[in-house]
C-alpha cells in the first residue's frame, strides 16, 4: 500500500513487508522454473529467430536446457556464492545461463556487452568472478586481453564456436559441449544440484547488476529473491499480465528492466520472451511477434515516430493528406475511442467478434471516404498540378454527416483505425500492444500523444536499479506526458525539503556489493532509499513529477534555481535536437552545447537543397543554426513562463561538431549525458560562450569503434539567442 | 614432390597438397601479352594472393581460373588433372566460385535470391518439377534454403535479407556477393578484390570473413588485394605480378624483402 506523506505507523508496516514469505514455496527462480515446467509445460517460454525462422522452447525444454547446463556448470567447479559474468546480447541461452547459474548457488552478473574491456576489467575484478559465460570470439577476446590482470579467473563458456577453433580451449568451453558434460554427468552430479536449488531461500542473491555509473565506477547492486520475485508479483498484479503475454527482449540484458521483463515477470506469470535476430533486424522482428506487453526508452519511440514522418513526407498525396487529417483527429478522441480495453493478452471469441463488429463499423465509411477524396484529390490536381499537396485537405465522407456528436466522433475513428490507425501500429510493430511502458528520461509530450493517440497504452514509470525498478508507474486511465505516476503497489514515498525524493519497498536492494559507504549513504537504517532526484507531488491528482537530478538542481549567481533538465528535455523535443547539454550553475547566465539528430536534419538538409558532406559540416551549416536558434528562442518563452525556472532561459548557445558518444566517454552506455566529463572536455567552448567570443575553434579526440583514437577540429560558431522576461501564470491567462 | 606434403601453419590451420596448378600460362589479346609464361600453384587449405601494380594482369590471370579466358599457351592442372579449354559455367560445376571487381549481382532481386541462386549447382530437379512445386523441387528449395540460411548468418546479413540488392550500399553488396559464391560450396574460391573501396572497418570485418571462412569450411582461397597490410596479414603464400610476369612468389615475408617486389612498387625506370 503506498503510504504518502508517510504516517506513523509505516514503520510497521515496513516490518511486515520484509517478514512476508514466498507464495508458495516459490522462493527462487529455479523453484519458479519447476513450477513452470509442469504448470505450463508445452507452452513456448522462449523463442529466437535463427537462420530466417523463429526456433522455440516450451518450458519443459526450457527446463531440460537449464539443469543441462546447471550440471555442466558444477562439473566445471563452480561453487555456491560463486559470480558468473554474462556478457552477450539477447538470446536464451544467456536467459537459461542465469537460472542455471541460481540453480549451483552461483550469481549471475550480467555486464553490457558494448562496454569496452576497460570497463569489464573493473566489473570482473570487482566482484571476483570466476567464470564468464560470453557470446562468441569478440568477448572472448576482450576478456582474454584482461585475463592477466583477472587472478580469480577460470573458465569463459562461448555460445558461438565461430572463430574460435585456433583458440587455447583448457579454458574455453563452449555452451553445448558443457551442456553436453553436464547430461553425461547426470547421475553423478544431479543429487548435488537438488540439494543446491532446495536451498535457496527468498533473501539469496538472485542477481547482481552493475549500475551504469553517471557518476564515478558501477556499482554491484545486489538483488535478492524477495526483491526481484516480489516486485515482479507486484507489478504484474497491477497490470494484469497474464501467461499469454509477448514481449520482444531487445534492451541490454545488463539492464535492471530487461532483468525483470524477460526473467522476473517471465517466470512469475509464465509468458513468453522472444528474442530478435540481431540487433539490426529489431524492427522487423517487433513487427512479426507484435508484442502485448513492450518497453522502450523515449529514444525509441522518438527515432520511430521521425521515421513515420520522414517516411509520410514521401507518400503519395491522398495518403498524406488522410494521414495528417486523422491524426489531427485522433489527438482529440484517441484516449477516448483507441485504448485497448481487453485485460488479457489473447482475445476470447466474445472479444474477437467485437473486433470484427468495430472493424466493419469503420470499413464502409473508409471506403466512401478513400473513393470520395480520390474524386476531391484529382480536381484539385487538375488545378494545382504538382503543388495539389498545399491546397488538398481531406474531409470527413458525406455519409458521417448522418451522425452527430459522439457516435460520429466514435465512427469517426473506427474509420480512421481501418485506414491509418491499424495499418500505422501493424507498421510500427505495436499492433498488438495492449501495455506499454517508457521511462528512463522524459517523454516528449508530442510524441507520447502520437503514440496515445493511435491507441497504443503507453505509461510511463519511473524506477530504478536499486528499486528493482518500480517506484512509481502510472495506472490506465490517468496518463499524462508530465508525470510519472503513483506509487507502485507496496511502494511508500516521501519527499525532503531539498525537494529529494526517497522510497522504501520490497523491491529495495540488498546492498552494493563490496561496498558499505556508497550503501550506507543511500540506504538508511530503516530501508528509506535517496533516489538522487528530485521532484514533487501534484496535489490534487497524487502524481509525481520529476524535476531534475537532485545534484544537478543548482543555484544561479543570483540565487535563482537552475534545473538543466528542464530545459535540456524541452530542446530535446525537438526532432531536430538529439542532445543538448545546459550550463549555468553558479553563473550570470545560462549557455548550451546541442546536437543535432542527424537523421532529422540530413533529411531536411536534402529537402531544402542544402549540400553536405559530414555531420561536422553538417551542424556547422548557417541555416541549420538559424533553426536550432528558433527551437532555442522558443524554449526560452516556454521556460519564461515558470517563475521559479525563469533563469535557465538560454543566452548563448553552440551546435557541437560531433556526437556525444559513450565511446569518447561523454555518454553512459545508457546514453546519458555525463555532464562533468563534457563540461571538462570542452571547456574551451564553455568559456568562449561565456566570454562573449564569435567564434572558437577547437580541436576534439574521438575514439573510433575498434579502440583506435584520432581528433577532428573544428571552428564553430557561438550565437546569441533572445531571452524573454519572466511572465506569470496569471499575467499569461 | 616436397610441396606435396601437408604441414600445419604458425596459427594451426592445416595446408594440404596442390589443388591446381598453373602451368607456363601466356594469354594474349591480339597482339598484347596480358600474361607471359606464368607458374604458380595454389595448397588446398591456404590463402593465396596474386598482387601487383595496375595492369599487371593479375585479373586476366584470375579470369583463366575462372576459364572465362582461354591461355594460349600452358596447362592449368586441377585436382591432378590437366583441364582441358572449358566454359566459365563448366569450371563452376568443377567447385570455382568467385566474386567480381565490379560487382555482378542481380539488382532487382533480394539478397536471399541472390545468395540463392550460388546454389544452381546443388539443383537436380526440372523445370516441370520446379513448375508445380512438388516432391523434388521442394525438397531441394528447402534443403538449400537451410544452407543458405546459414551463410546469411555467417556473413551477418540477416537484416538486408529480403531487401532489393539495388538498393544496397557497396561495402554490402560485396558481402553478399561473397554469400553467393560461398553458396556455392567452391571448393577454390576467387577474390577479385574484396576490399576495394571500402573503409577500415568494412576491410576489417571482410578480413574477418575471410579467415573465418577459410577456417571454418576450409575453403581454399584465391584472392587479388590492393591493400598491402591486408595481404601480409591474411595470405598464406603470395604471388607477385607486374607488367604479366611473375617477379616475386612466396611467404608474405620473402615477397617483402624481394628487391624486384620493391622495385615494381616503388617504381624503377624499365629497360
Amino acid at each position: 500500500m503506498a503510504v504518502w506523506p508517510v504516517e506513523a505507523g509505516a514503520r510497521e508496516e515496513y516490518n511486515l513487508a520484509q517478514s512476508s514469505q514466498a507464495t508458495g514455496g516459490l522462493a527462487s527462480f529455479p523453484a519458479l522454473l519447476q513450477r513452470n515446467a509442469t504448470l505450463f509445460a508445452e507452452k513456448t517460454a522462449y523463442r529466437e529467430k535463427e537462420f530466417g525462422i523463429w526456433q522455440t522452447w516450451t518450458w519443459a525444454e526450457t527446463e531440460k536446457e537449464i539443469e543441462a547446463l546447471a550440471l555442466g556448470l558444477i562439473n566445471l567447479g563452480v561453487k555456491e556464492g560463486d559470480f558468473i559474468a554474462i556478457i552477450g546480447r539477447n538470446r536464451p541461452h544467456f536467459y537459461f545461463a542465469m537460472v542455471a547459474a541460481q540453480s549451483v548457488g552461483a550469481v549471475p552478473v550480467p555486464v553490457y556487452n558494448d562496454s569496452a574491456a576497460e570497463e569489464m576489467k573493473y566489473i570482473l575484478e570487482h566482484c571476483s568472478a570466476r567464470f564468464a559465460i560470453v557470446e562468441d570470439q569478440e568477448q572472448v577476446d576482450k576478456i582474454i586481453d584482461i585475463q592477466e590482470h583477472l587472478h580469480q579467473f577460470k573458465h569463459m563458456i562461448y555460445i558461438d564456436p565461430r572463430g574460435m577453433r585456433k583458440y587455447d580451449h583448457s579454458a574455453l568451453h563452449e555452451y553445448s559441449r558443457i551442456q553436453d558434460q553436464g547430461r553425461a554427468a547426470y547421475d553423478e552430479f544431479i543429487k548435488e544440484l537438488k540439494t543446491r536449488r532446495e536451498k535457496l531461500t527468498y533473501d539469496d542473491t538472485c542477481v547482481m547488476l552493475y549500475t551504469s555509473g553517471t557518476t564515478g565506477k558501477p556499482k554491484g547492486v545486489v538483488l535478492s529473491n524477495r526483491n526481484v520475485i516480489e516486485s515482479a508479483k507486484n507489478s504484474a498484479e497491477f497490470d494484469n499480465l497474464g501467461a499469454d503475454e509477448e514481449i520482444l527482449s531487445y534492451l541490454p540484458m545488463a539492464w535492471v528492466g530487461d532483468f525483470i521483463f524477460s526473467v522476473g515477470q517471465a517466470y512469475w506469470c509464465g509468458f513468453c520472451v522472444n528474442c530478435p535476430e540481431s540487433p539490426e533486424t529489431m524492427m522487423s522482428d517487433l513487427r512479426e511477434i507484435g508484442p502485448t506487453y513492450y518497453f522502450a526508452p523515449p529514444r525509441f519511440f522518438e527515432t520511430q515516430l521521425t521515421n513515420v514522418m520522414i517516411r509520410m513526407e514521401d507518400s503519395g498525396d491522398l495518403k498524406y493528406a488522410l494521414f495528417h487529417h486523422f491524426m489531427d483527429f485522433a489527438k482529440t478522441a484517441g484516449e477516448k475511442y483507441g485504448m485497448p480495453k481487453r485485460s488479457l493478452a489473447k482475445p476470447d471469441m466474445k472479444r474477437r467478434i467485437k473486433n470484427a463488429w468495430r472493424f466493419a463499423m469503420g470499413a464502409g465509411f473508409a471506403v466512401e471516404a478513400l473513393v470520395e477524396n480520390a474524386i476531391r484529390l484529382f480536381f484539385v490536381k487538375l488545378r494545382h498540378g504538382k503543388d495539389a499537396r498545399k491546397h488538398f485537405k481531406a474531409k470527413d465522407p458525406i455519409g458521417l454527416n448522418l451522425y452527430s456528436g459522439s457516435v460520429r466522433d466514435y465512427f469517426k475513428y473506427r474509420m480512421g483505425n481501418v485506414l491509418v490507425y491499424g495499418p500505422l501500429k501493424d507498421t510500427l510493430g505495436l499492433g498488438r500492444v495492449r501495455v506499454g511502458y517508457t521511462a528512463g528520461e522524459a517523454i516528449g509530450p508530442e510524441i507520447f500523444e502520437f503514440y496515445r493517440s493511435l491507441g497504443i497504452n503507453l505509461k510511463q514509470l519511473y524506477g530504478q536499479t536499486e528499486a528493482t525498478v518500480f517506484v512509481t508507474v502510472q495506472p490506465d486511465g490517468e496518463v499524462r506526458a508530465d508525470t510519472v505516476g503513483v506509487p507502485a503497489p507496496d511502494v511508500e514515498i516521501k519527499i525532503e525539503e531539498n525537494g529529494e525524493i526517497y522510497y522504501r519497498s520490497p523491491g529495495v536492494f540488498v546492498e552494493y556489493y563490496n561496498n558499505p559507504e556508497s550503501t550506507a549513504a543511500t540506504k538508511d537504517a530503516e530501508g528509506w532509499v535517496a533516489t538522487g532526484d528530485a521532484g514533487f507531488f501534484e496535489p490534487d491528482s497524487g502524481h509525481l513529477r520529476i524535476i531534475d537530478r537532485a545534484k544537478d538542481v543548482g543555484k544561479m549567481a543570483d540565487g535563482s534555481m537552475f534545473a538543466p533538465k528542464y530545459v535540456e528535455n524541452k530542446l530535446k523535443f525537438y526532432p531536430d535536437i538529439l542532445e543538448a547539454v545546459l550550463f549555468g550553475n553558479g553563473k550570470e547566465y545560462c549557455v548550451a552545447f546541442i546536437n543535432i539528430d542527424l537523421s532529422a536534419v540530413g533529411n531536411w538538409a536534402e529537402r531544402n537543397n542544402v549540400a553536405y558532406a559530414s555531420y561536422q559540416e553538417l551542424a556547422g551549416h548557417p541555416k541549420v543554426l538559424d533553426t536550432i536558434q528558433e527551437h532555442v528562442e522558443a524554449v526560452n518563452k516556454s521556460v519564461a513562463e515558470d517563475p521559479m525556472l525563469s533563469g535557465c532561459q538560454i543566452h548563448r548557445f553552440l551546435v557541437l561538431h560531433k556526437e556525444l558518444d559513450a565511446d569518447d566517454g561523454e555518454m553512459t552506455r545508457t546514453r546519458k549525458v555525463r555532464r562533468a566529463i563534457v563540461a571538462d572536455k570542452f571547456k574551451d567552448l564553455v568559456d568562449g560562450l561565456y566570454d562573449g567570443s564569435e567564434t572558437v575553434s577547437t580541436k576534439t579526440e574521438v575514439t573510433y569503434e575498434d579502440g583506435r583514437k584520432g581528433s577532428i577540429s573544428a571552428t564553430l560558431e557561438l550565437r546569441d539567442a533572445k531571452v524573454f522576461p519572466t511572465v506569470s501564470k496569471v499575467a499569461a491567462e | 614432390m616436397s610441396t606435396q606434403e601437408s604441414y600445419v601453419t604458425e596459427d594451426g590451420r592445416t595446408i594440404g597438397p596442390t589443388v591446381m596448378e598453373m602451368k607456363n600460362i601466356t594469354l594474349r589479346f591480339g597482339g598484347v601479352k596480358a600474361i607471359t609464361d606464368i607458374s604458380f600453384d595454389i595448397r588446398e587449405g591456404e590463402i593465396r594472393a596474386i598482387i601487383g601494380p595496375n595492369g599487371a594482369g593479375k585479373s586476366s590471370m584470375l579470369n583463366v581460373i575462372s576459364g572465362f579466358y582461354v591461355p594460349q599457351e600452358g596447362e592449368v592442372w586441377y585436382k591432378g588433372k590437366k583441364r582441358p579449354p572449358m566454359k566459365p559455367y563448366q569450371v563452376a560445376q568443377q567447385g570455382i566460385a568467385r566474386t567480381f571487381q565490379n560487382i555482378a549481382l542481380f539488382e532487382g532481386m533480394s539478397v536471399l535470391d541472390n545468395v540463392m541462386t550460388g546454389r544452381i549447382r546443388q539443383m537436380k530437379s526440372g523445370v516441370f518439377s520446379q513448375a508445380i512445386w512438388k516432391g523434388r523441387a521442394e525438397k531441394e528449395e528447402v534443403e538449400n534454403r537451410e544452407f543458405v540460411e546459414k551463410i546469411i548468418d555467417f556473413l551477418e546479413i540477416q537484416a538486408i535479407r529480403k531487401t532489393p540488392v539495388g538498393r544496397l550500399p557497396y561495402g554490402l553488396k560485396k558481402r553478399v556477393e561473397l554469400a553467393r559464391a560461398l553458396a556455392a560450396e567452391p571448393s577454390i574460391l576467387l577474390l577479385d578484390e574484396p576490399m576495394a573501396g571500402m573503409n577500415v572497418e568494412e576491410k576489417e570485418d571482410m578480413s574477418r570473413f575471410i579467415l573465418d571462412m577459410n577456417d571454418e569450411f576450409g575453403t581454399t582461397i584465391t584472392l587479388i588485394e590492393h591493400d598491402m597490410g591486408v595481404v601480409m596479414d591474411l595470405s598464406d603464400r603470395v604471388v607477385v605480378m607486374d607488367y604479366g610476369k611473375k617477379i616475386g612468389d612466396g611467404t608474405p615475408n620473402e615477397v617483402r624483402n624481394n628487391q624486384e617486389v620493391i622495385d615494381a612498387y616503388l617504381g624503377v625506370a624499365h629497360d
